[in-house]
């Protein structure tokens, strides 16, 4: 079983990193885009020894209380049976 | 008075808090590692700048899981004096020791500089030798020191005085163009509700000798001294 989970940064803070990207992006010629918001991408395996509800509240907890900061970023979790 | 300076692995500014404690303040001083526990025998524990854990997750985001940050949560809970220096104050909000975060820098460099701050307060215990609205030249070198927080933190930060230092121009003044990192409301350092945590981007400790460009920084150890001698 694996969960992934994605963390952003809340909408409203200033994301640097992400206006540089889109710079760059903008100078290869891409057109079209208005915004580029950078994240992370976090791929967690499990063992098997938590059933799906118990594997997906771990994971909500872990992502809650070291994967995100929550006064600047929002975590969305994913566990695939 | 007994200092304790805390070691992280990545810490890179321990030595200079070290050395300023037992040169400038004259007082007993031991480095602390990260996975000790007891800071029974401390009256103040200054978490140095540096890199913990290599900046890995987010600034200060692994550096909280430390046990000795269980310790020195309960040592700032009992009323004990505890100094984040760059890297400290990240450590410090993520640690919830300290309200808001420490993002990137607004213009992504990393900076490193000297800044003017001035104290907006000289009611903390780190800034009681200082007059309010003097201005210290202090260096600054960081990619994440651009403080946020939301609408409600800053406006109780503001109310309850807990702003201590702000980027200001040279001449004191506070103004967008000396705010380098883009900080919320030119904020360089805040205290806790309580004034006995202090959290600060720029390195007073490295502003203790002429010869290093600026002696500013010892007004606030100083300050923390006269604190310390006050109580016993």
């Amino acid at each position: 079983m694996k969960a992934k989970v994605y963390v952003n940064l809340k909408a409203g803070v200033l994301d640097p990193q992400g206006k540089a990207i889109q710079h760059s992006v903008e100078l290869l010629g891409f057109s079209g885009i208005s915004d580029i918001r950078q994240g992370k991408y976090f791929e967690i395996s499990l063992d098997g020894s938590l059933d799906q509800t118990n594997a997906q509240a771990s994971v909500e907890k872990i992502a809650r209380e070291v994967l995100s900061n929550p006064i600047i970023e929002d975590y969305r979790v994913e566990v695939e049976g | 008075m007994k200092f304790g300076v805390i070691v992280f692995p990545g810490s890179n500014c321990d030595h200079d808090a070290y050395h300023v404690i037992s040169k400038h303040v004259g007082q007993p001083v031991d480095f602390i590692w990260h996975r000790d526990t007891d800071l029974s025998s401390y009256d103040a524990v200054i978490i140095p700048g540096g890199f913990s854990y290599g900046d890995y997750l987010r600034a200060g985001a692994l550096a909280r899981f430390s046990p000795v940050m269980t310790s020195v949560k309960k040592f700032a809970d009992s009323g004990r004096f505890v100094l984040g220096i760059c890297n400290g104050f990240q450590i410090l909000c993520e640690a919830g020791l300290l309200p808001g975060a420490l993002i990137r820098n607004r213009d992504l460099h990393f900076i490193c500089e000297h800044v003017f701050v001035r104290v907006e307060t000289s009611d903390s215990p780190f800034t009681n030798e200082l007059k309010t609205g003097s201005v210290l030249r202090l260096p600054i070198a960081h990619a994440e020191g651009n403080y946020v927080c939301d609408d409600a933190t800053l406006e109780e930060l503001q109310r309850e005085q807990r702003i201590v230092f702000r980027y200001c121009e040279p001449d004191g003044t506070v103004t967008q163009n000396s705010n380098l990192n883009g900080a919320r409301d030119n904020i360089a350092g805040i205290c806790s509700r309580e004034r006995n945590v202090l959290g600060l981007m720029p390195h007073p400790e490295r502003a203790c000798e002429d010869l290093l460009g600026s002696s500013d920084g010892r007004d606030i150890f100083r300050s923390l001294a006269a604190t310390l001698a006050a109580a016993v």
